[in-house]
């Protein structure tokens, strides 16, 4: 046996321990320093705010938790949601997360440390970044070894697929959820394992927790049932896994069912079925195995066996029956949009309408997961063949047996479930992004094993032990240091550097070994011991010399090095905007930043009175209660579908029709986003096609989508503008007094890209064409006015006029202030409404 | 969460069908071979058990009206059946060899921990 470079000899195995111990530490400490140092690019190049839309009610709800305490938050009615109907906060959230920040909140305060509620939230997320990476360490050291279980935290610490839910100032659920999903499966793999109880019940508290803080929960509650459920149709079924899943589900599901907007549903719907199918299933297997443990007629095994089938398939049965009752509730439109892709957007709009609901493109696998998204596969592959698992005999000998393990056989079903959910819809990238890193690691840390090795076959030498299982000799040839060869080691000392985890675990392993051997040629014992896994070949070609290993590390190392530089970049270019202020870069490079947002929230909250309702598309509704505190009509928790509807049926009806809509809402203020000024593609005429969609779902006589698009199918706000999209209050409030910017040049819509007619032809071509929009000049109103129009025009607020005092129908009335020309062109309307 | 409970009772109940003598022998093998901390447990199970069928029969019969003190009641008993069914493994001598780190102490020890946070949630539970 010779060695491609020669290892130092004379290190006592203890020293070996301490050292990797204290790398590892130190490699996580870094880890960790990097997962939050990332996630910090939106707080040093902004400011410290919340992001997006969701995080503004989650942050406005740990303010209640922490001025007003927990009891006060859990029964929290927030009558400035859902104007007229008001929300029940307390039963239709998952209170995790905020109950999380309200903890780490009183600590500081305990401590002293009076930190401001917003800093907690801002920097929640990174924060339990650190935690996640720690946690997958953890899960992928059962898979594999230490040495993996570092790289996969080291991935997951800068993936951007996670990053992107977790920057500093995106205060959601996912931002404490995913380190629970990682703990709680590394507790029951744990638990599976060791067939502890200890574990299983660690396992079920980290579920509720999970169950608490979001609602992907039924990832879990589906995971870990089918994960058993393989392993029972794998032959595999032990007493281990009986104890690890009975623990986990009878305590998990009393703890899931704490959460008040879960409640009953564990028993009740259809996608907590399969746990609790798995758990009778079990009961079934471990009363047989019992029966089968007492007697041995093999004729009494075929009845039970029999039994069981049966048995089973009654079970399932009377879940089909119960579901088809209507006793248990079948998959909602949400989880059922996973299976029938086509579903929502069919039946549920609302479901469709938000783009994280899209199915994923390949070039964000990329983006999001860089060089992991190849060595995935590689890494399931490589699962599939098991990893070496080196046991300790009692006689001092030292066994390793490559062969799929239980755990293994869980990251590859999680790999396939999680890369179909993610293929199905960009939003479930996140769970797929850990699995991806676990795999991956195992990838990259087997590479590494194989080519950081310095074991050489001898020729001919040991070619007889390529079986698996061999007890590693020890003692036998020693591996003398040769004085030539400091310059080697140091070469390889200076490959393996770049990744702290594979030295560490290198030296572990022989650590354990040279410990177990008793003597102090530990190396010696690693080189039989990895020779076992890869059975030597009888010639001496391939691998084995220094300069195909350093040209296989010095490229894994690149792509390394490659990962970390694509991960910075994407993180600072794309994921770290927070989407309340605009950056846009002026032509010397400086920053120029858009704060329409704040700039119209804050008009809203200082100018207007304590109980104003504001009607706006429900995307806005958070941040409106959030930041402008003023009560909303519907908003991001779009639990009433009828509501949003009657909202989309207001903007996209014209003025006569939404004017009563507004006034029996109590509708002070409409707020609508307008981006047709500076190119914001994200506003309101842009989403209008979803308004008309989903109130055309509640009102299909009144509303029809076809009436926004001209007779060629297209939809325009140009002079080719349909009647129904000019006459709609969204078109009017957005374009309103659009032209007088332009100075009489061509007004120009930078986000349609489309060329409004500012100075038309009058009042005679509107009844001659019909198929010509209305001169933007033209453009006025009857219920309601401009109140508010930010400084880049991408938020634009008006007032809903009141009642005409003289009893007037408002179009007529405002026709009448304007001038006798307007009033004389529409006489008809005007004597319908002193009629009326 | 009828499942388990009704399903397992049934298995018992299948076999004498089909051969009243394999019942016997699997009797007789009970008695003799299992240990009487075994035997007490199976006790202990068998009363879990029928307390969980009473519990069912009142709710089907009856009425499931506070389902929350159903579902605790029930979740209790079926719960601790698994629980008290997985330390009955865990301290099973014979199966020494998938349980090589639990010793019947630490099994004890999961045991109380397991039952008491189950209890913890069943009665934050019923209301």
């Amino acid at each position: 046996m010779t060695a491609a470079y020669s290892l130092p000899q004379d290190i006592s195995p203890s020293f070996i321990t301490n050292t990797a111990s204290l790398l590892r530490i130190v490699a996580l400490a870094l880890i960790s320093a990097a997962a939050i140092a990332s996630r910090l690019f939106a707080v040093i190049n902004f400011e410290s705010i919340i992001h997006e839309f969701d995080p503004w009610f989650n942050y406005r709800a740990t303010r209640v938790l922490a001025s007003n305490g927990f009891y006060e938050f859990w029964n929290w009615f927030d009558p400035t949601a859902w104007y007229p109907l008001g929300r029940v906060v307390g039963g239709t959230i998952y209170p995790g997360l905020m109950a999380t920040s309200g903890i780490i909140y009183n600590a500081l305060h305990a401590l002293n440390l009076p930190v401001d509620i917003r800093n907690v939230c801002v920097l929640l997320a990174p924060g339990f970044s650190a935690l996640t990476a720690f946690s997958t360490y953890l899960l992928t050291k059962e898979m594999k070894s230490p040495s993996a279980g570092l790289l996969a935290a080291a991935f997951i610490g800068i993936v951007p697929g996670y990053i992107s839910r977790s920057v500093a100032g995106s205060y959601d659920n996912e931002a404490i959820a995913i380190f629970i999903l990682m703990f709680t499966f590394y507790a029951w793999i744990k638990a599976l394992k060791l067939g502890s109880g200890f574990w299983g019940a660690v396992a079920a508290l980290f579920y509720g927790y999970m169950v608490a803080a979001w609602g992907g929960y039924a990832f879990i509650t589906n995971m870990i049932p089918l994960h058993a459920f393989v392993l029972i149709l794998m032959g595999r079924y032990s007493s281990r896994l009986y104890v690890a899943y009975s623990s986990w589900y009878a305590i998990g599901t009393l703890a899931s069912m704490q959460v008040p907007f879960v409640g009953f549903q564990p028993v009740r719907t259809s996608e907590h079925m399969a746990a609790l199918g798995i758990f009778g299933l079990l009961q079934l297997l471990s009363f047989a195995s019992l029966i089968r443990s007492h007697v041995s007629s093999s004729h009494f095994q075929t009845i039970l066996f029999v039994s069981v089938l049966a048995l089973t398939a009654v079970g399932v049965g009377g879940m089909g029956v119960l579901t088809w009752k209507g006793w248990i509730a079948p998959w909602t439109g949400r989880f059922y949009s996973l299976w029938d892709t086509g579903y929502a957007k069919k039946y549920i709009p609302i479901i469709a309408s938000v783009s994280e609901h899209q199915p994923t493109a390949w070039p964000s696998f990329f983006m999001d997961l860089h060089f992991l998204i190849f060595l995935f596969p590689a890494g399931v592959i490589l699962l599939f063949r098991g990893t070496p698992t080196t046991t300790v005999l009692p006689s001092g000998q030292i066994t390793t047996e490559t062969k799929i393990r239980d755990e293994h056989v869980f990251v590859i079903v999680y790999a396939v479930m999680a890369s179909y959910f993610a293929g199905v819809m960009v939003r479930l990238m996140l769970t797929l992004t850990p699995v991806v890193c676990v795999c991956a690691a195992v990838g990259v840390s087997e590479l590494l094993d194989v080519y950081l090795d310095p074991s050489e076959p001898e020729v001919g030498g040991e070619g007889k032990d390529g079986e698996e299982s061999d007890a590693a000799s020890t003692g036998s040839g020693g591996v003398t240091a040769t004085s030539g060869a400091p310059s080697a080691t140091a070469t390889a000392t200076g490959v393996a550097s770049p990744s702290l985890g594979k030295k560490s675990a290198k030296k572990e392993k022989a650590a354990a070994a040279a410990a177990a051997a008793n003597s102090s040629t530990g190396i010696v014992a690693l080189d039989s011991l990895v020779s076992t896994l890869h059975p030597p070949t009888r010639t001496k070609p391939g691998i084995w010399g220094l300069d195909t290993r350093l040209t296989i590390l010095l490229n894994t190392t690149a792509l390394l090095l490659f990962f970390v530089l694509h991960c910075t970049y994407v993180t600072s270019s794309a994921y770290s905007s927070p989407s309340v202020v605009l950056a846009s870069q002026n032509p010397d490079g400086s920053q120029h930043i858009i704060d329409d947002f704040r700039e119209a929230y804050y008009w809203l909250r200082m100018n207007t009175g304590e109980g104003d309702v504001v009607m706006s598309w429900w995307d806005y509704g958070y941040q409106i209660a959030g930041m402008a505190d003023r009560p909303t009509l519907v908003d991001n928790n779009t639990w009433n579908n009828t509501h949003i509807a009657t909202v989309g049926k207001a903007m996209s009806s014209p003025e006569e029709i939404a004017y009563p809509i507004l006034r029996k809402h109590d509708v002070s203020y409409v707020l609508i986003i307008f981006g047709g000024l500076i190119g914001y593609s994200g506003d309101d005429i842009n989403k209008f096609l979803w308004m008309v969609r989903i109130a055309q779902g509640v009102w299909p006589d009144e509303i029809q989508e076809p009436n926004y698009f001209t007779p060629q199918g297209e939809y325009k706000v140009d002079a080719g503008a349909s009647k129904a999209m000019r006459e709609s209050l969204m078109y009017k409030m957005s374009y309103y007094r659009f032209h007088e910017l332009f100075g009489g040049g061509q007004v120009m819509d930078r986000v349609r890209g489309q060329q409004l007619p500012s100075v038309g032809p009058t009042l005679d071509v509107l009844g001659t064409f019909p198929s010509f929009s209305p001169p933007l000049t033209l453009l006025t109103f009857g219920c309601v006015d401009e109140a508010f129009t930010s400084e880049n025009w991408i938020v634009r607020i008006y007032e809903v006029k009141k009642e005409d005092l003289l009893g007037r129908d408002l179009k007529s009335a405002s026709g009448f202030a304007e001038g006798k020309k307007r009033k004389r062109s529409k006489p008809v309307s005007r004597r319908r409404a002193v009629v009326a | 969460m009828a499942g388990p409970k009704t399903s397992t009772a049934a298995t018992s109940k299948s076999s004498p069908a089909a051969s009243p003598s394999a019942v016997q022998s699997l009797w007789q093998a009970y008695t003799d071979t299992t240990p009487s901390r075994l035997k007490l447990i199976d006790a202990f199970l068998v009363f879990l058990m029928l307390s969980g069928v009473m519990q069912f029969v009142y709710c089907i019969l009856v009425t499931n009206f506070p389902f929350n003190a159903f579902l605790a009641g029930f979740g209790s008993c079926v719960g601790q059946f698994v629980l008290t069914a997985s330390l009955r493994m865990q301290v099973n001598p014979e199966n020494k060899v998938e349980f090589k780190e639990v010793s019947p102490e630490r099994a004890f020890a999961d045991f109380a921990l397991g039952s008491i946070v189950l209890h913890f949630f069943v009665f934050n539970f019923l209301g």
